[in-house]
């Protein structure tokens, strides 16, 4: 495929003119960042790449009113350098995308984590990246420049147009600006670990974590296979699945938090701690989705219960060769799979359709991704909605045409 | 006053015929069609308005909920759904020309998944009743608005409500994984589910804060946390509220987040002391309620971190809650302020939020634009989040007062907009700040804010008259 034509608009309203007469000339564009998630989603037929990488900047940042503004083109590494010199953090922790795709890592823009709306362990506790979007700045795709929500961290007034852009992988608005919420960096962290749980057990455990007082902010499941790609020598020394709890406070309360855990869970094995050190190394590499490098085979995150995770992987298991990591205390499930025509989408989807939630395909060669709906396909009434959100916002379909959804 | 539009006056000649399919429809037990009955759905908590509706449904389910709202698109009258009624801005004001169709009695606990962390219930149920249901294990329903006893999920989930322990737990916004929504056709459709992050774009995210406007939610499924293992509030006393201000600062920049952080100034100090006998402190100007969550030995830990932060900033008043009936005393003064001031004065509630490094400016001309007007104001202010609470005390049976009151209301609306925060942080446009919206928004925006209305309402049926301009309705002149 030839590299088509590049757009770097360095204003919003370069932006909108640019927009403008897309719509007028039915012109489709594909919206990137620093464009390391191109590869995911279905891929789009597009006449031309528009890149908000000029758009950069860090606009505003209060510490103390834990509230920060970027341009969307800034890198994702430069705010949380910024963060990290006040001591603070995003609590969604994005995982980095880019490198189980085969793009280069640490390269990503703030624009395209709520374009994608993308979160990390944390999530299951504080929340996804659109939980704390607090307020845009965008260009539809007709080329209306429009804010919502603001600086604050209340704010009801109007409709909620940033969380209704945000997750929309660019094919609504192209954010030009985005407001957000960050939070004071834990003073310790520390991890229990249990080694060689099967799948049905390490998720009961981390059930029983997640329902103590202890606000447990980390509790994933490494089938063995992917726990022998971790970087961390000891734990893939071990050779057996890795079941990891994580508590991040203050010090004392971490000390405190980890003996009451440790006794809690007594019943399903025995327990390692992982000090600070150790401890941050592998949540981190976690937020590099490590275990998933390396490999070209087909790649499905999916949602569902927690509860459901493990039937969900045993199921697959029974159509095809499986390795699972397990977020979210089982709800969230990277599964990875043998290549095959379809990625396995047809028996993935009939699964998901007993157990519920919703897969999203993030790795396979765009053969398949443009054959089959990478997204979850949407039942008839969220469809008709979804299309005429669309036409709301991009009534000629010149964002990201086809991304998401084949016929939109 | 606000104006309200006209009634269609051929939806009025036709009332007794809608009333008899309204009965058909759901039977005749759940239709309020005389005017006693009707009466008590004519106001909200915005109760300076007021308007009999055409009739009133009270729904059992969301089959009823879809049947009326089939037959009113079929016939395009228009339906104002109602939780409990407690909006402060008149989000629930019926017009003469349309069905109050009742959540309240689809109040039902559905299922609660303690091992995923989840509960599905209908909205009609009180924000306390969710929690209540879960309280013997342990658990909790985050979002706690002042009116929580009262307010319905339904009502929360329209107002993308929060209150006082948000700054840790987040708004609704953040609690609920999925909806049964009636769209205005009748259609019902399911979003999210018992899991995080919904598939496509982000509708719950889009109807949380829609203010009825685009569906009516029968069923919700919410995010259930485990109780922490104690808490315990700490009042701090201040000479100023730049100093109180300055502590609110200092704790953030010290990592701490804590469950809340209240403001109050001296009016409402002394109401709110008079009412509940909290034991707040009287010779201060600005008085913090702060919260801590965890073990003893946590709470502690980090009370002591926060005295040791505000220490700097001149505390007059330093008092650690030493007791479960001290703290419940405590909040019992806060949650019922609102109360307790409606008991010295009438008032209007307002409801900005403001960046918090605004705060002491802030104040400062609030009690300037108020003594202009000539009326006294007390204020509360949820301080981790900016959301300021300022009531402007007037006399109700004094229509000028009234006049000079919501004036006064909107110079600090504008206000909040003009140093960078908004209209509405928790309570919502509704009909008292509709005309409001072009102070914050530009034409555009309103006008793709309106298109997203007319793309799920094309006739604009579902909860007139609030939110957008009146000249945004498709039918706004008729009639």
């Amino acid at each position: 495929m030839d590299e088509p034509s590049q757009l770097r608009p360095a204003t919003e309203w370069e932006l909108q003119r640019l927009l403008t007469e897309a719509t007028k000339t039915d012109m489709p564009i594909e919206i990137v960042g620093a464009g390391s998630k191109r590869n995911i989603g279905r891929p789009t037929n597009s006449s031309a790449l528009l890149t908000t990488s000029a758009l950069s900047g860090i606009r505003l940042y209060e510490p103390t009113e834990l509230v920060m503004s970027a341009r969307s083109g800034t890198s994702l590494a430069r705010i949380e350098a910024d963060l990290a010199s006040q001591g603070q953090t995003l609590a969604f922790e994005p995982v980095d995308l880019a490198p189980v795709i085969g793009a280069e890592a640490g390269r990503a823009t703030i624009g395209s984590v709520f374009a994608t709306n993308i979160s990390g362990s944390r999530r299951m506790m504080t929340g996804a990246a659109r939980d704390h979007l607090l307020g845009v700045s965008a260009v539809s795709g007709q080329g209306t420049p429009f804010r919502s929500g603001g600086r604050v961290m209340k704010n009801v007034t109007g409709l909620d147009l940033a969380r209704t852009i945000a997750g929309s992988w660019g094919t609504l608005a192209v954010m030009t600006e985005v407001t957000f919420k960050v939070m004071p960096k834990p003073e310790e962290t520390a991890t229990l670990i249990f080694l060689g749980l099967e799948d049905g057990i390490a998720i009961e455990a981390l059930t029983a974590a997640t329902t103590t007082p202890f606000e447990v902010s980390g509790a994933v499941h490494l089938q063995e296979a992917l726990a022998a790609r971790l970087w961390h020598e000891g734990l893939k020394a071990e050779k057996r699945s890795v079941t990891a709890i994580r508590i991040e406070n203050f010090a004392a309360s971490v000390a405190y938090r980890t003996d009451r855990l440790k006794d809690e869970l007594k019943p399903f094995g025995d327990i390692y701690v992982l000090g600070n050190d150790s401890a941050l190394a592998f949540w981190d590499e976690l937020r590099q989705l490590s275990i998933l490098q390396g490999t070209t085979a087909p790649l499905w995150r999916i949602s569902t219960a927690p509860k459901a995770g493990p039937k969900v992987v045993a199921a697959i298991s029974t159509f095809m060769t499986c390795h699972a990591w397990y977020d979210w205390a089982g709800g969230l499930v990277w599964a990875e799979v043998l290549p095959t025509s379809d990625a396995g989408a047809a028996d993935i989807r009939r699964v998901i359709a007993t157990h519920g939630g919703h897969a999203t395909l993030i790795r396979a060669e765009p053969g398949v991704r443009s054959s089959i709906d990478v997204f979850q396909p949407l039942e008839p009434g969220l469809k008709k909605i979804t299309t005429r959100l669309k036409t709301v916002f991009d009534p000629a379909r010149i964002l990201n045409r086809g991304r998401m959804h084949a016929d939109l | 006053m606000i104006a309200m539009p006209k009634p269609d006056k051929s939806i009025l000649r036709r009332r007794d015929a809608i009333v008899r399919e309204l009965a058909r429809l759901v039977g005749a037990e759940q239709v309020i069609s005389d005017e006693d009955g009707r009466r008590a759905f004519e106001t909200d908590g915005l109760s300076a308005y007021r308007c009999m509706p055409l009739a009133v449904v009270l729904a059992r389910s969301t089959e009823d909920v879809r049947k009326v709202l089939s037959y009113a698109h079929a016939n395009g009258i228009k339906v104002v759904a109602r939780g409990a009624g407690t909006s402060l801005s008149g989000g629930a004001l019926p017009t003469e020309d349309a069905i109050v169709l009742g959540l309240s009695r689809m109040n039902r606990v559905l299922a609660v998944d303690y091992e995923n962390r989840t509960a599905r219930v209908e909205v009609g149920i009180t924000n306390l009743g969710i929690s209540a249901a879960v309280a013997p294990k342990g658990f909790f329903y985050a979002p706690d608005p002042s009116s929580q006893l009262a307010c319905s999920l339904g009502g929360n989930i329209a107002f993308n409500s929060g209150g006082a322990h948000c700054l840790k737990y987040g708004v609704t916004t953040n609690n609920v994984l999925g909806l049964k929504i009636v769209m205005v056709d009748g259609e019902v459709i399911e979003i999210g589910g018992d899991y995080l992050d919904q598939p496509g774009y982000d509708l719950l995210g889009l109807l949380v804060g829609s203010e009825g406007q685009l569906g009516v939610v029968t069923e919700a499924t919410v995010r259930i946390l485990r109780q922490a293992e104690g808490a315990r509030p700490l009042l701090l006393g201040f000479d100023s509220s730049e100093a109180a201000g300055r502590a609110v600062s200092a704790i953030i920049a010290a990592g701490v987040i804590p469950v809340a952080i209240e403001f109050m100034d001296k009016p409402a100090i002394e109401v709110c002391e008079a009412f509940a006998k909290a034991g707040y402190p009287l010779d201060v100007e600005a008085l913090l309620i702060v919260e801590v969550e965890g073990s003893e030995e946590e709470i502690s830990d980090l009370l002591g971190r926060i005295v040791e932060v505000v220490t700097p900033h001149g505390p007059r008043v330093v008092r650690m809650s030493e007791s479960a009936e001290q703290s419940a005393a405590i909040w019992k003064g806060r949650k019922s302020a609102f109360g307790a001031i409606g008991r010295i004065a009438d008032y209007l509630c307002m409801d900005g939020t403001i960046p918090l490094g605004r705060m002491p400016e802030v104040l400062v001309r609030i009690s300037e634009i108020c003594a202009g007007y000539g009326l006294r104001v007390a204020n509360i202010f949820h301080a981790g989040d900016g959301n300021l609470h300022p009531l402007i005390l007037f006399n109700a049976n004094d229509p000028d007062e009234m006049v000079k009151a919501e004036k006064c209301g909107a110079d600090i609306l504008k206000l909040c907009v003009e140093v960078g925060g908004c209209l509405t942080g928790e309570h919502g446009v509704g009909v008292e700040k509709r005309d409001l919206m072009p102070v914050q928004f530009t034409d555009a925006e309103l006008a793709l804010q309106m298109s997203i209305k007319s793309a799920l309402d094309p006739q604009w049926l579902l909860n007139p008259a609030k939110v957008f301009p009146l000249g945004g309705a498709p039918s706004a002149d008729a009639a």
